[in-house]
């Protein structure tokens, strides 16, 4: 069982964020309107925002911790990203977009195999493609198996689906839910519509001014 | 008269290939310091950042003889740094051709900042982010990343370098004058002509020369650049 212990304070000049959080759940959904601050959370645990006291820790491991002068730069912490739009490397094919932190792991640390999540997501037929070539759809799908390739300790899923249409979003859906099904990665899903979250997980945090209510 | 325009003299011919060597060390010397300072412009802020920014584009709108004179000072055998280098080393850097590469390093270091920068700054800093979270560090996220992405647009900065690096005229000639087979670069060797008199063919020569090697330079960093976003799946418009 995943445990996610999450602690931070941030002071901004129109925006305070306090969260206090323990999650154990495989996927954790965070519920709120815009602006209140779930988007920020995220770039904390990702470690693009440095907040100004806090501790983050993930199975064990210490990512952040304000008074142990803790902080892990981003490119260690292993924690997937996945954003609403897709950031797919113009300039590679979607072969080496997947593997592009695939490769930057030692053989041990790789959970997966390229042709375990290629098959997946069935994006075998695109391999040789290059982004600007693919669908919405298509590039999502990309975007999610180069993040699982990269065996991320924790995926944060930042509103995967705001930019696809209903008929695209019920392509995806299936494919995350896959994901979660069969692969022991703890999430992180931040979506604003009710119908996502409920299809992905029952735990629910809901947040609203920079403060979580705990789940409802 | 018309076959007089295509036989070049020997000196010439120095001139001409000297030019391309100035020009050549001239946009290899640039380079690094180039992307380093328009990375450094584009991405970060640091404190004194604007006065930074000020001093890069001086040779810009400076008259080309200040830079040149500067450099004298600063480098010639009798200068603040120069007679170091000169009674230590015995090393003279003014009225030699290393020095009109230095002259022209100054004056092309503020279009190849330019030309970098602006290409660092339209390559999206969330593929940096989103490469970083995938496990690269930050080298090597701009080494794979934004460096490929910003590539025509510093080929671009290094073909105007070169470019003007062979126009190069005021700084040179402040700084290590105008000596035949050392420092005579075709600008140069163009003005010879012109102050001499009945010398108006072959400067005319060394003028079609000069265009001929401006065209093929900006037609072959178009095509170069039409390539290079090709590559990218992004069109030239």
């Amino acid at each position: 069982m995943p445990m996610i212990e999450i602690r931070a304070k941030l002071h901004r000049q129109h925006f305070d964020l306090d969260v206090n959080l323990n999650m154990k759940a495989r996927v954790t959904a965070l519920f709120g309107p815009s602006g209140a601050g779930k988007s920020t959370l995220l770039s904390i645990i990702a470690g693009l925002i440095k907040p100004d006291t806090g501790r983050l820790v993930i199975n064990n491991e210490c990512l952040f911790d304000s008074q142990a002068g803790i902080n892990i730069p981003i490119h260690q912490r292993r924690i997937g990203l996945i954003f609403q739009e897709n950031r797919l490397f113009p300039h590679y094919s979607v072969q080496d977009n997947l593997t592009y932190g695939f490769n930057l792991l030692e053989k041990e640390q790789r959970q997966f195999s390229v042709k375990q999540i290629v098959t997946l997501l069935e994006i075998g037929d695109l391999l040789e493609q290059r982004p600007h070539q693919l669908s919405g759809g298509e590039k999502q799908r990309v975007v999610i198996g180069r993040a699982l390739l990269s065996s991320p300790r924790l995926l944060l899923l930042d509103e995967p689906l705001a930019s696809l249409d209903t008929k695209l979003k019920a392509q995806i859906l299936p494919f995350l839910k896959k994901i979660t099904e069969e692969i022991q990665i703890p999430m992180i899903y931040v979506s604003h519509s009710v119908e996502e979250i409920q299809q992905m997980t029952a735990h629910i945090v809901a947040m609203e001014n920079g403060v979580c209510r705990l789940p409802i | 008269m018309w076959v007089d325009l295509f036989r070049f003299t020997s000196a010439e011919i120095v001139a001409l290939l000297l030019s391309i060597k100035v020009a050549f060390w001239c946009t290899l010397a640039i380079t690094v310091p180039g992307i380093l300072m328009a990375w450094l412009l584009a991405r970060k802020s640091f404190f004194g950042k604007s006065l930074i920014n000020a001093l890069v584009y001086m040779p810009l709108v400076l008259p080309p003889v200040v830079p040149g004179f500067l450099l004298l000072l600063l480098l010639g055998n009798h200068g603040l740094i120069g007679k170091y280098l000169y009674a230590h080393w015995g090393i003279s850097i003014a009225f030699t051709w290393f020095g009109a590469a230095i002259a022209s390093a100054v004056m092309a270091f503020p279009l190849m900042v330019s030309a970098a920068k602006l290409a660092i700054i339209q390559v999206d800093a969330d593929l940096e982010v989103a490469a970083q979270s995938l496990g690269a560090h930050p080298i090597r996220a701009f080494f794979t990343v934004t460096l490929p992405l910003a590539a025509p647009g510093i080929l671009t900065g290094l073909i105007l370098s070169f470019s003007r690096s062979l126009g190069e005229f005021g700084a040179t000639m402040a700084f290590v004058g105008n000596i035949e087979g050392e420092t005579r670069t075709l600008p140069l060797a163009i003005f010879t002509y012109i102050q001499t008199p009945g010398s108006d063919v072959p400067a005319i020569r060394l003028v079609i020369l000069s265009l001929v090697i401006a065209l093929c330079a900006l037609v072959g960093s178009q095509w170069l650049e039409r390539k290079a976003l090709a590559k990218q799946g992004r069109d030239l418009k």
